[in-house]
């Protein structure tokens, strides 16, 4: 793992990479989209509103998956200093707050024909709230500081302390009374979904998991160039 | 056709979630994407403004670039 993390060799292999994991997130969002719409069934209860299921969950996962690389990313930061963790944490942040934004929304859009309300202030809907404010908190504490490496610093910190909100996300809907279902694949004894409506939820996930993929690498080539601009910049003030 | 966009009556709140999130993720891939082409164009500019600059130190070029 460690050869991939001297920048330059990064760059290289990311630019290699990207169009490969563009062509698979198309292609999975086409299958994915496909059966959710023409081979998933309308749920027994729920009727056809069960198809937003296919970007709800999705999304809701992927905002705790990319939260835990931030975190992740974070931690290896500031212990090993390493200058790829900090590039990837800062380019995580944006795609996990839209992916916990979407998840919030598609659930309101859900939740009102089928609980009767937009929101409800129950542990799972206020957690994964919280969730969307970290990540707001992380993106202005970067940008809050003069020293670029300080910023970094203070929201590495903020990302770890917040990771405590990643189970109380996940077992939320053991803990506390809620609206919200409890888990029906991640559990224990496996899955309680039909298949025929899991394969979509997969597809969709790993679709959903590729496009975070595709958007990082852009983005980490993106700051990684950035960083090479500022140093060119530099070098023209004082040596010029 | 008709009857598969009214979505059994849940049209209305099945279209915008896949609408939104359609918008979303695509609007968040385009930025992050032309934000790199710009840094890129910018990197190759600077790098061809710098490089005879620091070579020759004697050929100074009065040419005041304030951007």
């Amino acid at each position: 793992m460690h050869r991939f993390a001297n920048p330059t060799r990064f760059l290289k292999i990311a630019s290699a990479v990207q169009p490969w994991i563009a062509g698979i997130t198309v292609l999975l969002f086409g299958v994915g989209l496909y059966m959710a719409f023409f081979t998933a069934p309308p749920d027994y209860q729920q009727g056809e509103s069960v198809r937003i299921m296919y970007v709800h969950v999705p999304a809701a996962w992927m905002g705790m998956f990319c939260y835990a690389a931030m975190a992740v990313a974070s931690a290896v930061a500031l212990i090993w200093k390493h200058p790829l963790a900090d590039v990837a944490a800062k380019a995580t942040a944006p795609v996990g707050a839209a992916f916990t934004f979407l998840s919030l929304v598609t659930g309101a859009l859900w939740g009102k024909p089928m609980w009767g309300t937009w929101w409800v202030w129950d542990a799972r809907l206020t957690s994964m709230l919280i969730l969307l404010f970290l990540y707001i908190g992380y993106m202005a504490l970067q940008g809050a500081f003069d020293d670029r490496a300080r910023g970094a610093k203070a929201s590495a910190i903020l990302a770890l302390v917040g990771a405590v909100n990643l189970p109380i996300i996940k077992f939320s809907v053991d803990w506390w009374n809620t609206l919200h279902q409890p888990a029906s694949v991640i559990k224990m004894g496996g899955p309680s979904i039909h298949p025929d409506m899991l394969w979509p939820l997969l597809i969709m996930a790993v679709a959903f998991k590729t496009y975070y993929v595709w958007v990082l690498l852009v983005r980490i080539r993106q700051e990684l160039t950035a960083n090479k601009v500022r140093i060119l910049r530099l070098k023209q003030v004082h040596g010029g | 056709m008709a009857d598969f966009f009214s979505m059994g009556g849940y049209g209305a709140y099945v279209w915008p979630s896949y609408g939104l999130c359609a918008v979303i993720m695509l609007a968040l891939l385009i930025f992050s994407l032309r934000s790199l082409k710009t840094t890129e164009h910018t990197f190759e500019r600077l790098k061809s403004e710098t490089a005879p600059k620091i070579n020759s130190k004697n050929k100074e070029t009065p040419d005041g670039d304030e951007a």
